[in-house]
């Protein structure tokens, strides 16, 4: 599905990735963990586009997407969501997720200015879906509120309704239960699973480790830049040096 | 308040067309030209900095740009002005399409400042270019505007004239900012990283929009100049991109209709002002201060924000849906 093949990122004097190499599989939920400052956001950043990299390659389906610009990879069937929330916060909920189905309308300048009947019916299109993708997450009945004003919780899950409605293939998630309740945490696992259930391959950086070893097929720990272990979520459990890079945490 | 777009449009129509018989006789449908013109460059402005949200600071220089080319081929060259106007408006879209690239890559400051660098060489070449221009003294003897029979000689004919126009710059603004386009400039201007991996190509739209801004801002500059049948750099400069970036600011950001409720107010104003003399600069301060700090929204939605206040006001006690 998708291949990182020795990645290696320097900014300044920091090098934040070095000779990074992995695979996601498809259908898989993949975990990336690992303390931070581990370079976990680095490689999102890297993979989705929004960093050119220092060296190395990524491929998305045997296709090197390495060097193209973070907007030509919603189309490929890649999006992500961030650590730190970035909603179009002067948008409706419902608008949010209507520029989420971007990549797949198609409607220009001129048409849009001369409202053509496609573009009225495109249009429709768009609202109705990206309210399906409301649905898929829960808040519909929130449609009509600004995205600025929404609780965090649920702009975590507006979030991910935005990046669904670009139908991926993959979907990078970064620290999506960061600053959740442990209620809103169960319903998160609940729709990562229900979003994988959808065939969509989901890589997954959090540091809530119950989560983690719950939902994940596999996991991959980064550590000051370097990837110190693969494998299952037990695996990785019983690693002696993923357990001393934690050192004491529980895993 | 009138809720769906084509009613709030059929509105504004209406309106316009009422102003010439409220007016008639008076020297203010010369003015309400004006106010034409003023609306299709606020909207141009309103469509870069209220949607996309870049600033421009040298907006001035599109609308010269067209004033200055359909004034120089019709007077001096007598092109024909229709031709003029369109061949204009498509040269002044692509020299902002080519100085857009570069120029948009910046941000905040750095933008503002290229945009006003901008609109100052073009104000230096208004001025130095005496032998084409006419230089600091201006330009006349451009020809008035003629369809058929009928030659736009008077104020009520130009009035008509400009805001056929206009209408059709507020209608395709309307749609635009209403679609799949107006969404993902609103997006860029939220969070262009978020807007990018969702596949809006965030550089092109930015260049594209300040593309088609330049061109309504030039058809703008041809209407004026065929209408005043003169010219001069003065009306193009640094003080002319403030006074626009005043209308879209008052009127309201991101809003079309409130481009219109700016240029308005801020061309009526000056002929309520006149005894102000030269202090009338000061008012304008005044007036951006207040409406930043009581207004921020702008008139076009800071007046019905206070409608609703006064209603509630003397309702007290009853409840209000929001
Ligand atoms: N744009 C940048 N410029 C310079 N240094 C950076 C930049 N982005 C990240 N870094 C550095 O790279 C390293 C890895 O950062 P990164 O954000 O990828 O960590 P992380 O694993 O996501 O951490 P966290 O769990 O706290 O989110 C850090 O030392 C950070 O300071
Ligand atoms: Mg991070």
């Amino acid at each position: 599905m998708l291949e990182v093949r020795g990645v290696r990122q320097v900014f300044g004097g920091v090098t934040a990735l070095d000779d990074v190499s992995f695979r996601v599989n498809r259908g898989e939920i993949t975990g990336v963990i690992g303390p931070n400052g581990a370079g976990k956001t680095t490689l999102f950043n890297i993979i989705t586009g929004i960093y050119s990299r220092t060296a190395g390659a990524v491929f998305l389906e045997a296709r090197d997407i390495s060097g193209l610009p973070a907007e030509r990879l919603a189309s490929l069937g890649m999006v992500r969501t961030f650590q730190n929330i970035e909603l179009f916060s002067h948008m409706t909920v419902l608008e949010n997720v209507m520029v989420g189905l971007h990549a797949r309308s198609k409607s220009g300048m001129l048409a849009c200015a001369l409202k053509m009947p496609w573009t009225v019916a495109e249009e429709r299109r768009i609202r109705t879906e990206a309210m399906a993708w409301l649905e898929f997450v829960g808040i519909a009945d929130l449609a009509q509120v600004e995205a600025g004003n929404l609780p965090f919780g649920k702009g975590r899950l507006l979030e991910l309704a935005r990046a669904m409605a670009c139908e991926p293939r993959i979907l990078l998630m970064d620290e999506p239960a960061a600053g959740l309740n442990s209620q809103e945490t169960l319903g998160l696992a609940r729709l990562i699973r229900a979003v994988r259930e959808k065939g969509v391959s989901v890589v997954l950086v959090e540091h809530d480790m119950e989560l983690v070893m719950d939902i994940c097929d596999r996991i991959i720990v980064l550590n000051l830049g370097r990837k110190l272990a693969e494998g299952t979520p037990r695996q990785i459990q019983e690693n002696p040096e993923v357990i001393s890079a934690y050192l004491g945490e529980e895993l | 308040m009138i809720k769906h777009p084509l009613c709030k449009y059929t509105a504004f129509v209406a309106l316009i067309l009422i102003i010439p018989f409220v007016l008639k006789g008076s020297y203010l449908i010369n003015v309400m030209v004006f106010v034409g013109i003023n609306t299709m460059l606020a909207i141009a402005l309103n469509l870069l900095l209220g949607y996309a949200g870049q600033i421009s600071l040298g907006h001035a220089a599109f609308f010269g740009l067209g004033a200055y080319l359909s004034g120089v081929l019709t007077a001096t060259h007598g092109m024909n002005p229709w031709l003029v106007m369109v061949a204009a408006a498509v040269g002044v879209g692509l020299l902002a399409f080519v100085i857009g690239f570069p120029i948009l890559r910046l941000k905040g400051h750095y933008l503002a400042m290229a945009t006003l660098g901008f609109g100052i060489i073009v104000y230096i070449v208004f001025n130095e270019t005496v032998d084409i221009t006419g230089g600091p003294s201006g330009l006349s003897g451009i020809p008035n505007l003629k369809l058929g029979p009928v030659a736009f000689d008077s104020d009520l004919k130009n009035y008509y004239l400009v805001w056929i126009v206009t209408l059709l710059v507020v209608l395709l603004a309307v749609n635009l900012a209403d679609s799949r386009i107006g969404r993902s400039l609103r997006a860029i201007h939220d969070s262009e990283v978020a807007a990018r991996v969702m596949g809006v190509n965030a550089r092109l739209l930015k260049v594209q929009i300040f593309a088609l801004s330049a061109v309504i801002s030039s058809l703008a500059g041809s209407l004026y100049a065929h209408t005043m049948a003169f010219v001069a750099p003065a009306s193009f400069g640094f003080n002319f991109s403030v006074e626009l970036l005043t209308m879209v600011v008052i009127g309201g950001l991101g809003s079309i209709y409130g481009s219109f409720l700016g240029a308005l107010l801020l061309t009526l104003l000056p002929e309520f002002l006149r005894f102000l003399h030269d202090y009338d600069i000061v008012f304008y301060g005044l007036l951006l201060m207040v409406m930043i700090m009581f207004m921020p929204g702008g008139l076009v939605r800071g007046i019905p924000a206070l409608l609703r206040r006064m209603m509630t006001g003397r309702k007290k006690g009853e409840t209000v849906d929001a």
